[in-house]
C-alpha cells in the first residue's frame, strides 16, 4: 500500500501493527475516547524513596513501557542513572517512550538494546550513534517516530500506555509538587513531561532539590506523583540550553532571514494581533530580529508566540510587542528564566500545544510559522529525519504540528556544502507538502502552487525573486551535481507517523 | 608529468578538499574520505582522475579528504597539488588549466 505522498509502505508490518496509510492533513471532527491512568491510592506521606534501585524494583517489570522527558537535553543526568539500574536489574523487553532522545542518552540506549532491556522505541527523534545504530538494523522492531502533538494524542488514545514515567525536575516537595523553574538545573517549561505526569500509571519524580511543602508553582501536582527520589544531580545547567543566544553573522542566513521577513510582512497575516512560531536555528533567530523592527515600524503587536521559546522571543514579550508567550519548552536560559518571572509566559502541555485530537490546540490558532528542513522536494514534502547518507539524524519535534499554521514557511539554504536541500524527492517524508506554503532560500522563494492567494500578493516584491520550486531544485542540482541514489535494504527500521497516527513514510536499513 | 615528491593542496575547511599526492610505481590509486562519499564518491574520484590524466600524470598515490567540495574546487586543488608534487609551480602548464 501507499501513503498519499506516494510512499510505498510495507503491507505486512502495517497489518501487524494495525496501521492505516496517511491520507490527508485534515483532521475533521471525529469523536474519540481518551484513556485514564491507574491510581495507587495514598495520603502521600510515604513517597520519598532513598534510591533509584529501590523504586525500579518496586515499579518496573519485564515488558512494560517506560518514559522520560528530554527537557534537560544534553545536560540530562536522569536518563542514564535510571537506565543503568534497569539494565543491571536484568529487566527485559521494555518499550522506551520518551518525549525525545538526546545525544547524551545514545550510548545507554544502545547498551540497553544489546542487553535485551529495550526492544521497542517510540520517540520524536534520535541522532548520532543511536541513529546510526538503528539505521544499520541494530533494533529488531521498527522505531515509531511521532511529533510532539502526536505523542500527546497517542498517550491520550492509549496507543502509548506508559506504565512508569521517570521525570527529572529541578525542584519538588516530598509529595511531588514540582516545576522546572527553580533549583540548579532549571529548564523552564515542563510541557512535554506534563503528559507523562497526567497519564502514566506510576509517576516517579527524580530531583536534587527537595523543597518545603507545598512547592509552588506546581506544574506537576502531588495528585499525579507516586514516588519522589532524591538524587545527587538531575542535570548540568551549562548543557541544558545554549547560553546567551548569539545572532548569526552568516550572510547566507541573514539573507534568508530577511526574505522570510519580507514574506511575512507582505502576507495578509501580518496585522495587529497575529501569532507566530519560530524555531531555534540561526536563520529563525535572525527572523525574530527583523520581525521585531517590522512590528515597531508598522505599529503591530502579536497576540502570542508559540512553541520552543528562545530569549529573542521573550525579549519581544518584555517590549510589549508580543502579548503572550505560550511555552512548551525553552531552548535557552534566558527563556527559562523569563518563564519564572513573567506572568504572560504561560507553560502549556504538549496536548494544548499541538495534539490534533483536541477541543482546539494552540497550533490550530497559529498564523505564521517558520520551520527548517534537511530536505524539501518539488512536492513541498519536507524531511527532518534522515541525512544525506540515509541515516536517522533528526527529530520530528513539532514540525508536522506547527506546519498546520496558516502561513507555513520553510527556511533553508539551497545547498549545504555539496548536498542539495531542494531535491526531486526527499529521502523521508515527515511533513506533507500539503501543509507547506512557502520555501525561502538564499536565491529566492517558491510558493506552493495551491496557494494562489499567496502567489498573487508575493509575486512583485523588490528583492524577493519568486521561482517555481522545480527551478530551485534544478539550480541546486546544477551547482552540486547529480548524486548517486542511496542504497537501502528491504528491512524497515523506523515508521514515521503523521500527527493523526497514520503512517506517512518509513525509514529503511542503509546498505553500506 | 612526473611526481617528484609528496605535496599537499587544499584545506579541511567546509566546501574544500585536501589532496596529498605522492609517488607511485604505476597507476593512480585514490584513497578518498568524504561525508558525501555514498552519493558523490564516484564523481569526486572521476574528477581527480580526469584532471590527473589531462596533466599527463600516469602514476600517483592520492589521499583526498573531502569536506563537500564542488567539482571546480576539486579540479583546482588537484592541479595545485600536482604542480607542487612535480615541482612545476614556477612554470605552470597553462594550456591544461
Amino acid at each position: 500500500m501507499k501513503s498519499k505522498v506516494n510512499r510505498e509502505l510495507p503491507d505486512e508490518l502495517m497489518q501487524k501493527l494495525d496501521y492505516k496509510p496517511f491520507e490527508t492533513t485534515e483532521i475533521g471532527h471525529p469523536e474519540i475516547q481518551r484513556v485514564a491512568p491507574k491510581v495507587h491510592v495514598s495520603t502521600g506521606d510515604d513517597k520519598i524513596v532513598d534510591s533509584i534501585k529501590q523504586v525500579v524494583a518496586d515499579t518496573v517489570k519485564d515488558g512494560m513501557t517506560i518514559s522520560f522527558h528530554h527537557h534537560f537535553r544534553n545536560g540530562d543526568f536522569v536518563f542514564n542513572q535510571v537506565m543503568r539500574v534497569i539494565i543491571d536489574a536484568g529487566i527485559k523487553n521494555l518499550t522506551l517512550a520518551p518525549s525525545s532522545l538526546t545525544g547524551v542518552m545514545n550510548d545507554m540506549v544502545i547498551e540497553a538494546i544489546k542487553a535485551g532491556t529495550i526492544t521497542n522505541i517510540t520517540s520524536s527523534g534520535m541522532r548520532g550513534s543511536l541513529g546510526d545504530f538503528v539505521s544499520h538494523g541494530g533494533l529488531e522492531n521498527p522505531v515509531i517516530f511521532r511529533s510532539h502533538g502526536n505523542r500527546a494524542r497517542a498517550i491520550e488514545h492509549g496507543d502509548i500506555k506508559i506504565d512508569v514515567a521517570f521525570l527529572g525536575v529541578p525542584s519538588a516537595d516530598r509529595l511531588g509538587n514540582a516545576n522546572g523553574m527553580e533549583g540548579n538545573a532549571v529548564f523552564g517549561s515542563l510541557g512535554y513531561a506534563l503528559m507523562d505526569a497526567q497519564y502514566a500509571d506510576q509517576v516517579v519524580l527524580l530531583t536534587d532539590n527537595i523543597v518545603d511543602y507545598p512547592n509552588t508553582p506546581a506544574s506537576i501536582k502531588q495528585t499525579q506523583v507516586d514516588y519522589v527520589v532524591k538524587v545527587d544531580k538531575v542535570g548540568d545547567p551549562d548543557k541544558i540550553g545554549s547560553g546567551a543566544t548569539r545572532f548569526t553573522k552568516d550572510p547566507k542566513e541573514l539573507k534568508i532571514a530577511s526574505m522570510v521577513n519580507d514574506v511575512i510582512t507582505h502576507s495578509p497575516y501580518f496585522k495587529d494581533g497575529f501569532s507566530f512560531q519560530t524555531g531555534s536555528g540561526g536563520a529563525a533567530l535572525a527572523v525574530t530580529r527583523y520581525l521585531r523592527q517590522a512590528m515597531i515600524d508598522n505599529q503591530i503587536t502579536a497576540s502570542f508566540a508559540l512553541g520552543g521559546i528562545t530569549k529573542p522571543t521573550t525579549d519581544l514579550l518584555n517590549e510589549g510587542l508580543v502579548k503572550k508567550v505560550m511555552d512548551v519548552q525553552d531552548f535557552d536560559k534566558g527563556a527559562a528564566d523569563s518563564m519564572h518571572t513573567n506572568g504572560n509566559q504561560q507553560e502549556i502541555d504538549a496536548s494544548w500545544y499541538a495534539d490534533p485530537d483536541n477541543k482546539g490546540a494552540m497550533v490550530d490558532q497559529l498564523d505564521v510559522v517558520i520551520l527548517s528542513a534537511l530536505e524539501i522536494d518539488t512536492k513541498f514534502n519536507v524531511n527532518v529525519m534522515t541525512g544525506s547518507d540515509g541515516v536517522i539524524r533528526g527529530a520530528i519535534g513539532g514540525h508536522q504540528d506547527a506546519a498546520t499554521g496558516k502561513l507555513t514557511i520553510i527556511s533553508a539554504p539551497l545547498v549545504r556544502g555539496r548536498i542539495a536541500t531542494v531535491v526531486p524527492d526527499v529521502t523521508t517524508v515527515v511533513t506533507p507538502g500539503d501543509s507547506v506554503d512557502v520555501l525561502v532560500t538564499e536565491f529566492g522563494i517558491a510558493i506552493n502552487p495551491k496557494r494562489t492567494d499567496l502567489i498573487a500578493v508575493l509575486s512583485n516584491i523588490p528583492g524577493l525573486p519568486v521561482y517555481k520550486i522545480e527551478d530551485l531544485q534544478k539550480m541546486a542540482e546544477k551547482r552540486v551535481g547529480t548524486p548517486k541514489p542511496l542504497a537501502f535494504t528491504d528491512r524497515t527500521v523506523a515508521l514515521i507517523e503523521y500527527r493523526d497516527g497514520t503512517i506517512i513514510d518509513t525509514v529503511k536499513e542503509v546498505k553500506d | 608529468m612526473e611526481i617528484k615528491k609528496t605535496a599537499i593542496a587544499g584545506t579541511l575547511e567546509s566546501s574544500d578538499i585536501q589532496l596529498m599526492i605522492s609517488q607511485a610505481d604505476s597507476g593512480i590509486a585514490i584513497d578518498l574520505q568524504s561525508d558525501v562519499k555514498k552519493v558523490f564518491g564516484d564523481q569526486i574520484e572521476a574528477v581527480i582522475t580526469t584532471t590527473l590524466n589531462e596533466m599527463g600524470v600516469t602514476a600517483a598515490k592520492v589521499k583526498a579528504v573531502d569536506k563537500g567540495a564542488l567539482d571546480c574546487v576539486i579540479k583546482a586543488r588537484t592541479i595545485a597539488a600536482v604542480q607542487r608534487a612535480a615541482e612545476t609551480t614556477a612554470t605552470p602548464a597553462w594550456e591544461v588549466l
